[in-house]
């Protein structure tokens, strides 16, 4: 267990009449949503439905066509407030894997020794240690979203926007993934989207399924436990049919 | 293995010249055999060095400046809209223009010496170059784009860290592109007035009938030529390291 990364009191996001449209078509309308501090949010919806124009939105890089508040527990500033770990892992191939994890902090000029400390150990707890200094040609994808995860960690801030990271993955990978960024993440507030609802029950504390156009979000569904949750519980089964068969209604 | 098919290529071809030569029985002054030539190469070393020496100069100098010049105005272009829009069509306009039809008139303002050879390198270099790395520029993986503004970063930032080292594999093909068209605006240059030079010496000997020293000057130019590639070639893997050979 890692434990110098801290999450603690990690706000809440809401978004308030949060309106998006995109060459003309209303993507979003009056969206009213709350995301719970500390937590995992999972976002479930079909390809097309909206699921990363809405993190974009949060991260505050999609401003046109935008209309409506989103608060970071209470405060309307996105800027600092959000980490953004994407599908595809975006290393930078020139750079080394220890550089790639500090790359926020050379591109703000705040690399110092404590900084380059912390990746160092972040990289060893994620079973990285060895290759610091490889270049990400040399790495294989579940490794490579190691780096990303470690990198979005280094940002240090308390919303972490995930987009599908785990999708790519080989099903062994992807759990052991998944579980490497629960640990990892305690505290933050996360907002995961996915197509995977296995992936949903296994991570999220809230999961809500998006459907419609303009995108509506359905009622919230809890699952019981901590996660990461074994799937072998009869209720998460249950959940999973559910799930699917909203999905499928959706599309 | 390189030098192995180059050797291979070369000796091909010397054997093409020469079988080539046997069959249409030219006289030497029309096309002299490889041997003749081989012995003009080494009778009249010192004086075709020399001006080899200053036909790379002017090469090496072009492909210095023109470079620089290249990615200084991709850069330029890049950092503003509006500067790109006034640039962009002087650059096209300027490629319009045929070097060729220009090297009188640079020889007249420049004079006989190195430096309208050198102008006329730059012109040819400078579009390669700048074309090739502007266009890196702007095609960035928008993805890293997004995860820099998402990380704060300022777009200078942005610039320096993502952008332009993302470019360098386009930039390494405009210069090779530039490095192997370089030679023919020094050899222009020279010919439209000279006093030194391989161009120089190859109209100079061409005056005389020199036809073996002509083909001497020129395979002396093909391998100057060929050496800067390979070095250029070079030299752009290393500062591309990351590029994964097929």
């Amino acid at each position: 267990m890692v434990n110098f990364l801290t999450f603690a009191d990690a706000p809440g996001v809401m978004l308030e009449n949060v309106s998006f449209s995109f060459s003309g078509a209303m993507l979003f309308s009056s969206l009213d949503f709350e995301i719970k501090g500390g937590q995992w949010t999972c976002l479930l919806g079909p390809s097309g439905c909206g699921k990363s124009t809405l993190l974009r939105l949060i991260s505050g890089s999609l401003r046109e066509g935008f209309s409506g508040t989103i608060r970071f527990g209470g405060v309307k500033e996105t800027k600092g407030q959000t980490a953004w770990m994407a599908q595809k892992d975006l290393l930078l191939p020139w750079l080394t894997v220890l550089n790639n994890v500090l790359m926020g902090a050379r591109l703000r000029g705040e690399v110092s020794g404590q900084r380059v400390e912390t990746a160092i150990s972040l990289l060893k707890a994620v079973g990285l240690g060895h290759c610091t200094n490889e270049l990400p040609a040399t790495l294989s994808g579940g490794m490579r979203q190691r780096v990303a995860l470690v990198r979005t960690l280094m940002e240090d801030r308390p919303v972490i926007l995930m987009d599908e990271p785990f999708s790519a993955l080989d099903a062994l990978t992807r759990i052991k993934l998944q579980n490497l960024a629960a640990e990892l993440v305690q505290g933050a507030t996360v907002l995961l989207v996915t197509h995977d609802p296995l992936e949903a029950l296994r991570l999220g504390h809230r999961i809500y399924v998006m459907t419609g156009s303009p995108t509506r979000l359905g009622r919230v569904v809890l699952p019981p436990g901590q996660p990461p949750r074994n799937l072998d519980n009869p209720a998460i089964s249950a959940m999973h049919a559910r799930l699917l068969e909203q999905l499928v209604v959706t599309v | 293995m390189i030098f192995l098919r180059l050797s291979v290529i070369s000796i091909g071809l010397i054997l093409i010249w020469q079988v080539v030569v046997y069959l249409t029985g030219s006289p030497p002054y029309i096309l002299p055999g490889p041997l003749p030539v081989a012995k003009a190469l080494i009778a009249k070393w010192e004086t075709l060095w020399f001006h080899a020496w200053i036909t790379i100069a002017e090469i090496v100098a072009g492909l210095v400046i023109g470079s620089l010049l290249g990615a200084a105005s991709a850069l330029i272009m890049m950092a503003s809209r509006s500067l790109k829009r006034w640039l962009l069509p002087v650059f096209v306009i300027s490629q319009a223009v045929p070097v060729f039809a220009l090297a009188p008139l640079l020889v007249l303002w420049l004079g006989y010496g190195m430096g309208s050879k050198i102008t006329m390198a730059v012109l040819i270099i400078f579009f390669p170059v700048t074309a090739a790395f502007y266009d890196g520029l702007r095609r960035t993986e928008p993805e890293w784009l997004e995860l820099g503004r998402v990380m704060n970063a300022s777009p200078s930032a942005i610039l320096y860290h993502v952008r332009i080292p993302a470019a360098l594999p386009a930039f390494a093909s405009g210069l090779r592109v530039a490095t192997a068209v370089a030679p023919i605006g020094a050899i222009v240059g020279e010919w439209v007035g000279s006093s030194a030079g391989l161009g120089f010496y190859m109209l100079h000997a061409n005056a005389r009938m020199q036809t073996d020293l002509m083909f001497a000057a020129l395979a002396l130019l093909v391998t100057v030529a060929l050496i800067l590639y390979f070095l250029v070639d070079w030299m752009m893997k290393k500062i591309v390291y990351w590029q994964i050979e097929e």
